[in-house]
């Protein structure tokens, strides 16, 4: 018998789920705020998605539908995948200890 | 052109390279790295994805083109926006990733070929669950956000929005989301696929509707979480490891959060999705009739107390984000370090707006991370500290929590500020706070309140000391 790949997808996931709760409960409350935004980039990693549909149109016609939403997809996950790292780096660059020379 | 058990690999790589971006938010010092890990791994799935498909025609111009164009949108974007914008920014990019999430589904189901799904009409039967979840829980997390967000940027009123029978309404719109996907699933017609995405985008209005400002930290937390699972969904669909890892790991991220405010809150999670708590619906009980007599002083007595303590706590509140008073703040605080007075800030887990918010607008200030405590790890301090400076927070502090169990706050966790020798509280009158509750505080003996916006007092109370 054979195991349907969905469920070694479903493994990774829940896996993912757990990795994911123990990681988070160690983020420090005082950067719940970056976190936020950094989750927020990562899953614009949908844009994969978003590529392989603008793509799979045919040359001749690339404004298909399904490329059309493709297009827009990857506007929407590129706003949020630089937006997304970039203000969480400017968040992170401002957390700054004391200064021991005073 | 890359195989796919290659490809499959790179996405795993990528996938861990987000775990650690967010194991890095263990500490401040860890972060900046962890950051870039989660830059890396995106430019990993991204320059993978090209490769896979390995087909470089002239569509591969216009994703270069799409591609420029919403990151130069996002990079102005992450440059122009103030500190205190944050939580209606993180709203509106959540409901982003929702729509990025409801526009591949729709590719994916205009076009399976591209993503190995079946032809149109007959799609696989699992896939077609999985990217109606994906567009399902994407147009409710795109709605949802829209309206977060129109609420905290003050467009629309933070106010509860309720009427009868609201319940009932979005149970049933839920379960019809459930049957169109079942008969979606029976017949493949497009018709069901466009009426369950415009329905879900409904829901997800009326959701987050009855939910009142102050519970907005909650909300936000549960969209992000939403985001999460609608990513996750669409990486079942595209058979994609890299998303599910991350939509499990968004999802988790944003569910603890959820949690976590809840419980700085002592709500259930229940209680705050279901709304209407707050505002001008929520009646506030036992008005007291009698006027209690309130000391209230002016910058000079405020300067005098603070000038003549050894130390002081810092209550920053919601209050102090709109007055945009952090840099006055700061200003002050090296005032009175100039005096040698030891000074802290106490942060509770639910002041402002969003999870944190509070520590990003003190860092902005140039405030050392340090030196900003949680609800647990300074509450005792209290007891032996001269004076407490309360600027902008209410509920947070309110003794009633812990006295009245008849409150509708009580039980929430709150900051001791009433053990302080003496408490100087920055509020622009005596209304009560989100939660509807008078503040005991007002009125005890070693209260002094100072009547006045937030930042204009405390650069009155700079130039006094």
């Amino acid at each position: 018998m054979e195991i349907d790949p969905f469920i070694f997808r479903f493994s990774i996931f829940i896996l993912a789920i757990f990795v994911g709760y123990y990681v988070v409960w160690s983020v420090t409350p005082s950067l719940h705020t970056p976190l936020m935004s950094v989750t927020n980039a990562i899953s614009s990693v949908i844009i994969v998605g978003a590529i392989i549909a603008a793509l799979a149109g045919s040359t001749e016609n690339i404004f298909e539908i399904s490329s059309i939403f493709g297009f827009l997809a990857i506007v929407l996950a590129a706003v949020n995948i630089f937006g997304g790292f970039l203000v969480t780096q400017r968040m992170l660059q401002m957390y700054k200890k004391k200064k021991k020379n005073k | 052109m890359i195989s796919a058990n290659l490809s499959a690999i790179f996405y795993l790589v990528s996938g861990i390279l987000f775990i650690l971006a967010l194991r890095g938010l263990s500490s401040p010092e860890t972060s900046r790295q962890g950051n870039l890990f989660g830059i890396l791994g995106m430019i990993i799935a991204i320059t993978v994805t090209f490769l896979t498909v390995g087909n470089f025609s002239t569509s591969t111009i216009y994703v270069f083109i799409f591609l420029l164009i919403g990151g130069a949108i996002g990079a102005f974007i992450a440059f122009k926006i103030p500190m205190t914008a944050m939580p209606e920014l993180v709203a509106g990019f959540h409901s982003l990733v929702g729509l990025a999430a409801v526009f591949v589904a729709i590719s994916a189901f205009k076009n399976p070929e591209a993503f190995n799904l079946g032809v149109p009409g007959d799609i696989k039967l699992a896939s077609l669950i999985e990217m109606s979840i994906g567009a399902a829980v994407g147009a409710i997390t795109f709605s949802g956000s829209i309206i977060a967000f129109l609420k905290l940027r003050g467009i629309m009123s933070g106010s509860p929005i309720t009427f009868t029978g609201q319940h009932i309404v979005n149970l049933l719109i839920g379960i019809s989301i459930f049957l169109l996907i079942y008969f979606l699933c029976s017949s493949q017609s497009e018709s069901f696929f466009w009426s369950m995405i415009a329905i879900s985008f409904l829901i997800g209005v009326l959701l987050i509707i009855p939910i009142g400002g102050a519970d907005m930290p909650v909300v936000i937390s549960m969209l992000n979480s939403y985001s999460g699972w609608a990513a996750a969904g669409i990486g079942f669909t595209l058979e994609n490891t890299a998303l599910i890892i991350t939509g499990a790991l968004v999802g988790s991220s944003g569910a603890i959060l959820s949690y976590i405010m809840c419980k700085g809150m002592n709500r259930s999670f229940f209680s705050v999705i279901l709304g209407g708590f707050g505002g001008d619906s929520s009646v506030s009980k036992d008005k007291k009739k009698d006027q209690k007599p309130v000391k209230s002083g002016n910058a000079e007595d405020a300067a005098f107390l603070l000038k003549n303590a050894s130390s002081v706590i810092i209550v920053p509140g919601y209050g102090m984000a709109v007055a945009q008073a952090q840099h006055a703040l700061r200003e002050m605080v090296d005032t009175l370090k100039k005096n040698d007075i030891k000074v802290s800030y106490a942060v509770h887990p639910v002041a402002g707006r969003m999870p944190g918010h509070m520590n990003v607008l003190l860092a902005e200030a140039n405030v050392p991370y340090d030196e900003v405590f949680e609800l647990d790890d300074i509450n005792n301090d209290f007891a032996n500290t001269d004076v407490a400076f309360v600027i902008g927070a209410n509920d947070v502090t309110n003794p009633v929590a812990k006295t009245d169990p008849q409150s509708p706050i009580f039980g929430m966790p709150v900051l001791d500020v009433e053990k302080c020798k003496s408490v100087l509280f920055v509020k622009r009158s005596l209304s009560p706070g989100y939660a509807g509750v008078d503040n005991e505080l007002f009125y005890r003996e070693n209260t002094m309140m100072l009547f006045a916006d937030a930042k204009k007092m405390t650069e009155d109370i700079v130039k006094n000391i």
